[in-house]
């Protein structure tokens, strides 16, 4: 698998009251790779996942997965957004079933791949729940499990724990990544969190805003053996405090 | 308060307590109030020759006909209104036009063109109510979240699916609310229509009760539209409970 975003840009509206969003985004990700996308709001980074997932065209640029011209949304290219949208009429195994049955798999298969996915997740014991009966973070653990089902070749995280409690934030977190090191899945998170970026992926994109662009790109070659006491080690902060600075002078620069 | 749900039946107690005390103080004349035991008494007889079951029939069925007909082609109408711009901005001024225009001053026109018959009736409780359940039920699509149609996009959906899967189920419950208050529009248009021109109906039955100055009749015919109209209306609540429970 391969995903490639190149040379691509984006302006919203047209003549002289266009707006460019984005301007000439290039990066790569590979099969088990887990890139995140870093900015703060206005930098463009939720355009980008929107027009690799087919929402929207690119004004300039292509995008491609696997040689192939992204033109549309399809179920190679799964997607959790920031915001609860799971279906509320749905129980949480059905909401995970959805994708299968839409693509048309037959019924005991749906069953036995929505059992796999809801244990994965670990929330076997409230298949039947509707998503009005779960907290948060399950919620958001349901979407995952949904866009895993459909089986994607790489998900698209949209500021997926942006809306939790910070403590729910930090086990989502952990939850994330063991979910990446067991399942092998190919990940794109959007985050405006620079801990939760290093913390998560090997390669941090950073983006600035007005055009919204990337501006630095970062290995995050850290020991991810413990999460808990990576956010504490020395490397890792001051990974962080230096990136940190790099983007408070971009916004500073901007405003 | 400990039973918040006894406060419905208590105002209406009250009501016909106040009722029974001034018809029986003889303030007013019973021609123009009668007693609660003169209506009940017109009520029995009214039954008790089958008047009452075939008036309440008679109305009940061109409201089901007319209402039928409206419902059933404002839905796919305030679907494609709420999903498809072009046939919103093509439609939407002209619905909001004929809308405003009280449906029984299209009673003349019914006439002329279909006579006195049950058509002109079902068509007046169709003109009634359809633009309203279209708009409505428009509006009802138009804010449903772009995100589950997105999801649905990336999950492998596409046109028709996302419509009888995703939409059609995330309206239900504003769709039968709709249906239930503009049901309210096409009972009363009936009661119009009858008094208008009817051989039978609850309305007929009350312009006929004026004519001879039976107000224990009216009273009977108004208190029935009411509670025939409570009826359906808890009906429709009913329905939404059971079918929509995520919606509660």
């Amino acid at each position: 698998m391969h995903l490639s975003v190149n040379g691509v840009s984006k302006s919203f509206g047209e003549g002289r009251h266009a707006k460019l969003v984005l301007d000439d985004i290039s990066f790569s990700i590979k099969s088990g790779e887990f890139v995140a996308l870093v900015g703060s709001s206005g930098s463009g980074k939720s355009t980008v996942m929107r027009l690799i997932a087919g929402l929207e065209r690119p004004s300039a640029g292509v995008i491609a997965l696997d040689g192939k011209t992204v033109r549309g949304p399809g179920s190679d290219r799964g997607m959790v957004f920031q915001k609860y949208s799971l279906y509320p009429w749905m129980t949480a195994a059905q909401n995970v079933a959805f994708g299968m049955s839409l693509q048309g798999l037959t019924k005991a298969l749906v069953r036995e791949r929505t059992g796999y996915f809801l244990e994965v997740v670990g929330l076997q014991d409230s298949a039947r729940r509707l998503p009005k009966e779960l907290s948060g973070g399950m919620q958001q653990r349901v979407a995952i499990a949904r866009a895993l089902a459909a089986d994607p070749k790489v998900v698209l995280l949209d500021e997926p724990f942006g809306a939790l409690d910070l403590q729910i934030r930090e086990s989502m977190q952990e939850f994330l990544y063991q979910l990446w090191q067991r399942s092998g899945l190919t990940a794109l998170l959007i985050t405006h969190d620079l801990e939760e970026a290093l913390l998560l992926a090997q390669r941090v994109h950073i983006m600035a805003p007005r055009p919204g662009r990337i501006v630095r790109t970062v290995e995050a070659d850290l020991d991810r053996s413990n999460l808990a006491h990576l956010r504490v080690s020395p490397p890792f902060l001051e990974l962080r405090e230096e990136l940190v600075n790099t983007l408070r002078t971009l916004d500073g620069a901007a405003s | 308060m400990r039973s918040p749900w006894l406060l419905g039946p208590l105002g209406i107690i009250v009501v016909l307590l106040l009722w029974s005390l001034i018809s029986l103080s003889g303030a007013v004349d019973p021609l123009f109030l009668p007693s609660p035991p003169a209506v009940w008494q017109a009520a029995a007889t009214q039954f008790q020759e089958g008047i009452l079951v075939g008036d309440a029939l008679a109305s009940i069925q061109r409201v089901f006909f007319g209402f039928a007909l409206s419902a059933g082609l404002a839905l796919p109408l305030g679907i494609a209104m709420g999903s498809n711009p072009l046939v919103c901005r093509l439609l939407e001024p002209l619905l909001g036009l004929i809308r405003y225009m009280p449906a029984p001053a299209f009673i003349p026109l019914l006439i002329i063109y279909f006579g006195l018959g049950e058509l002109p009736k079902v068509l007046l409780i169709f003109i009634g109510t359809f633009f309203f359940n279209t708009l409505m039920i428009m509006d009802a699509v138009k804010f449903v979240p772009p995100e589950l149609i997105e999801t649905a996009l990336t999950l492998g959906g596409r046109g028709l699916p996302i419509l009888t899967r995703v939409v059609a189920p995330f309206i239900a419950p504003q769709v039968i609310d709709a249906y239930r208050i503009n049901m309210a529009s096409a009972w009363n248009l009936v009661i119009v229509a009858e008094l208008v021109a009817a051989n039978e109906g609850l309305g007929k039955r009350i312009s006929l009760a004026q004519r001879f100055l039976r107000t224990d009749e009216i009273f009977v015919g108004l208190i029935v539209i009411g509670l025939i109209g409570l009826l359906i209306d808890l009906g429709f609540r009913a329905v939404l409970r059971r079918s929509c429970r995520w919606a509660n």
